[in-house]
């Protein structure tokens, strides 16, 4: 690329945007090709480096975008011109600003990966997978690259299944363990589980996009919004099939009820993957979807009514679950299944700014809280089996005998003394989830709230209620893990982690504090996406909403000091105080309201007795018919053989006797 | 003249002799031999007809079968040589290989 | 009995003769003679029955050329004498004497009472089949399948040459 080819004819770098998908790209097939020659430094330059060209050239589109705002359409290469189906990306407001998320925060977890890497492929036991780790990083941001900025729904659905394969390999990435490193194939399933939960979300999408090609006889983005109204018109049952059978394709890659129980198992992969995948970026990409397609939402009410209150529905479910659990990384994987909610229900109401909004602010927190979980994990790791090279002994593969878990808040507390760089951008993320003013969060909450309020009152109490408990269980989990006295021998020994890690909780830390001025107090993100969406009602900052939503925060998260802060727990065995205090219900949340064993009890066990009463009629029918078949040719065989003597006077007299049966017959006829 | 039954008589008579040849006989010169012979009965047939209907016809079929003939004798008789170089035998039962 | 019966009759029993001569014959010399015997009472049968072209063909080409070349192998591979009726298969020589005795029955019946339309052999001019005659229709009607048969013959030669070839 020479200077000159940078910008085009009018001066924007719209013609860059496949390089924000081929450097990637580059990276990963560096990687796999050297990975294994260059070692981790070159393995982590090159993948960090490919990863941040992509942003860099995100950056360059955004500035492009703002001298002109209308975007552009850049066409590479012709694909299925039957169906008008091209390799085109789309450059506007809204692919950029996912772009732009994607790049950034991927990028900040490619740096962080790069430290916490070297220290999970020791504790398993297996470095050389470190470049693999990268390769399938690289594919993600890719794949994330296409889904955000193609042009139409197949080219969407390409990169939707480009994440949805990288999830799927990175959940088992230690395929050969369960979650506390022993030899299992708990991974592995975790792994399956979210592919699968995936594909029956897929055949929604499929279904939605086959039903979309036979009604407007194309999947381009920009001719289907064009013809929507029309079709509304003349169709509206097909209007309210097609994003019915979208919402069900969000539910799955979107972790929405009632495919959700993919994601709280996705945290069997390592923790940059949870931040990067299942928090900040993919599990976004249903949101992506219903506001890119709000054109065809908004001109179906019935739909947008479901997708609001499955939206809702899911963000209360998702936060009572979080308050019951003792794993650091389950909590905040319910908690991002509860955000996801509130995103889907923003949506749900036409509040589509809002929904990015919630969506940029959450990939800046959540990913800060699933790093910095990770941070305290590996501390805790550090402090309890050392590696040779910090005077510990080999690497180990879970033998506990005191049945000590990492990533159990049980076993925690006090880390803030141990670990403070830690603890202090834990404690920023966990406030601004919780919607502590002016946290980031805090400002696009109250504005998923306050256009619910006025649109849809059951979704407004379900997510006002969500909220509360959100505060709650992020407040719980604080006082679990940083305050009190330490709880085992490796809290109160942990180690800080090395520089790569912690200056990353840092930038994001402030991403995540600032990340409010986005849109206030000028509406800057809103008059960005007008662009693209249409002119938005600015909702702005409801006094009355904002004042009742800090003050919901501020009671809860003192509700939390009250019942964890005020008296720790003195050891990992004592009871949560809440089971005395709610009883049978914490019962529910601990056990996730036994949703996995409903699925099991109602789906699975009689899908697999179908199965084996399919494979009983294989073995004893189908394969004893083709095998007697089979035995009956032969034997036929083995007695016609033996006219085949190999004498050829035997042959000419078989064939003499063929005539003279002629001739007889012709003869007596 | 006598009537064309006779002759075609004598030529199946001959023929049947050529397929009693064939079926009976192991030595393989024999068996061309006897081969040839139905080829000439055919012949003989052919001419018989060729005179009963005053057609030309018949006898020009006779010449394509003796050119035939002449072929296969040579490649027959080749494979023969052959065969004989290898297993020192005009037995055609010594060949019995190709069988199920 | 016309006299033509009785010359054919006799040249009959002669060519049945020595083909059933050389259907029993051992020594594989003498069952080339005998079928030389039948090639040349059937050169002699076409010279009755108004072929004399052909008549002329069927000396030089069978009993010249082919038999010759017959006599030839005969040579080369020896006089090996097989006892027939040996053999692995040696259940196949009643079955084959029985049905083609059985086959010539047959045939006798059909050609004597079924078919009768034929009549008698309308006895031939001397131009009929004479080789100027011939040669107009091979060289006319049959011109293509002539040279067609010298394809085969080349190849024939070729292919002869090629299997013999050490």
């Amino acid at each position: 690329m020479f200077l000159s080819e940078v910008t085009n004819q009018a001066g924007t770098f719209f013609h860059l945007v496949p390089w924000a998908v081929l450097f990637p790209v580059i990276g990963l097939v560096l990687n796999m090709a050297f990975g294994r020659r260059w070692g981790e430094k070159g393995v982590a330059l090159v993948a960090v480096t490919a990863s941040g060209l992509a942003f860099v050239v995100a950056v360059l589109l955004w500035l492009s975008l703002r001298a002109h705002p209308e975007g552009a359409v850049i066409q590479v290469a012709s694909w299925m011109t039957l169906v008008q189906v091209d390799w085109a990306f789309r450059v506007d407001t809204l692919s950029v600003t996912m772009m732009l998320v994607v790049g950034g925060v991927g990028t900040l977890i490619h740096l962080y990966a790069v430290g916490y890497m070297h220290y999970d492929v020791r504790y398993k036991g297996d470095p050389g997978r470190y470049s693999r780790f990268f390769v399938f990083l690289n594919l993600f941001i890719a794949a994330m690259m296409i889904l955000v900025s193609g042009n139409s729904y197949l080219m969407l659905f390409v990169g939707w299944e480009g994440v949805g394969l990288c999830s799927y390999l990175l959940i088992g990435f230690w395929f050969e363990y369960d979650t506390h490193g022993r030899p299992s194939v708990a991974n592995a399933q975790a792994g399956n589980k979210a592919f699968i939960a995936n594909r029956i979300g897929d055949f929604g999408f499929m279904a939605a996009m086959f039903y979309m090609f036979a009604v407007f006889g194309t999947l381009n983005f920009d001719r289907i919004f064009a013809e929507a109204p029309a079709v509304a018109h003349s169709h509206p049952q097909a209007l309210l099939v097609i994003t019915l059978l979208l919402l069900l394709g969000v539910t799955g890659k979107s972790a929405q009820i009632p495919l959700y129980v993919w994601l709280p198992d996705a945290m069997a992969g390592p923790t940059p993957v949870s931040a990067l995948i299942h928090a900040a970026t993919m599990v976004t990409a249903g949101v992506y979807l219903i506001t890119r397609s709000h054109v065809l939402y908004d001109l179906v009410p019935a739909a947008q009514h479901t997708v609001a209150l499955v939206g809702a529905l899911t963000a209360l479910f998702a936060a009572t679950i979080a308050v019951g659990q003792y794993d650091i990384k389950k909590v905040l994987a319910y908690s991002t299944i509860s955000q996801l909610g509130f995103m889907v229900a923003a949506a749900g109401v036409g509040a589509y700014v809002a929904a990015m909004f919630h969506l940029i602010t959450h990939a800046f927190f959540k990913a800060l809280l699933f790093l910095a979980a990770g941070s305290v994990i590996i501390a805790m790791e550090r402090a309890h089996h050392p590696l040779p090279e910090e005077g510990g002994h080999d690497a180990h593969h879970g033998e506990d005998p005191e049945g000590f878990d990492p990533q159990d808040m049980r076993y925690m507390g006090g880390l803030r003394k141990v670990i403070p760089v830690t603890f202090w951008t834990y404690l920023i993320a966990g406030l601004t989830l919780a919607g502590i003013p002016p946290l980031a969060a805090f400002f696009s909450k109250d504005e998923i709230i306050a256009e619910t309020k006025a649109a849809y009152p059951l979704v407004y109490w379900l997510l006002v209620a969500a909220a509360f408990l959100t505060a709650f269980y992020i407040g719980r989990q604080i006082f679990l893990v940083f305050f009190g006295q330490p709880r085992s021998h490796a809290a109160g020994h942990a180690k800080e982690s090395p520089w790569t890690m912690t200056s990353v909780l840092v930038t994001l830390a402030a991403l995540a504090a600032a990340g409010g001025l986005l849109n206030w107090p000028q509406p800057y993100l809103a008059a960005w996406l007008g662009h693209t969406l249409g002119e938005v009602e600015a909702a702005g900052l409801n006094p009355v909403v904002a004042g009742t939503s800090a003050t919901i925060a501020v009671v809860s998260l003192l509700l939390a000091w009250w019942l964890y802060g005020r008296r720790p727990l003195p050891t990992p065995e004592t009871p949560d105080p809440l089971k005395a205090l709610l009883g049978p219900i914490f019962r529910g949340m601990e056990a996730k309201w036994w949703v996995d064993e409903l699925y099991w009890a109602v789906v699975i066990n009689p899908y697999m007795a179908l199965c084996r009463l399919s494979a009983a009629f294989d073995v004893w029918v189908i394969d004893t018919a083709v095998n007697d078949a089979a035995w009956l040719t032969d034997f036929v065989g083995e007695l016609v053989a033996r006219w085949q003597t190999g004498y050829v006077r035997n042959y000419a007299l078989s064939i003499f006797v063929g005539v003279l049966l002629i001739f007889t017959y012709l003869l007596w006829r | 003249m006598v009537s064309t039954n006779y002759v075609l008589i004598l030529s199946a008579t001959l023929f049947i002799i050529g397929v009693a040849g064939v079926l009976t006989r192991r030595n393989a010169l024999v068996i061309y031999m006897a081969v040839e012979l139905m080829l000439n009965a055919a012949n003989l047939a052919f001419v018989a007809f060729a005179s009963a209907f005053g057609a030309l016809d018949g006898q020009i079929a006779v010449f394509f079968v003796m050119t035939v003939a002449a072929a296969e004798v040579a490649v027959g008789l080749a494979i023969l040589v052959t065969i004989f170089h290898t297993r020192q035998s005009v037995d055609i039962d010594s060949l019995h290989q190709l069988k199920g | 009995m016309s006299i033509d019966l009785l010359i054919f009759l006799g040249l009959a029993l002669v060519a049945v003769g020595a083909a059933l001569g050389m259907l029993f014959s051992r020594n594989t010399v003498y069952a080339v003679l005998f079928l030389v015997l039948v090639m040349l009472v059937l050169a002699v049968l076409y010279l009755i029955l108004g072929a004399p072209f052909l008549a002329l063909a069927q000396v030089t080409v069978y009993t010249g050329a082919i038999m010759v070349l017959f006599l030839f192998a005969v040579m080369v591979l020896g006089p090996q004498k097989l006892a027939e009726g040996e053999g692995p298969i040696s259940w196949q020589r009643p079955w084959a004497f029985g049905l083609t005795a059985l086959f010539l029955v047959e045939v006798v019946y059909a050609f004597a009472a079924r078919v009768g339309g034929l009549g008698k052999l309308t006895c031939a001019t001397a131009a009929a089949g004479s080789p100027a005659a011939i040669g107009k229709v091979l060289f006319n009607q049959y011109l293509l399948p002539f040279e067609v048969t010298s394809v085969l013959l080349l190849v024939a030669a070729v292919g002869a040459v090629v299997l013999t070839r050490e």
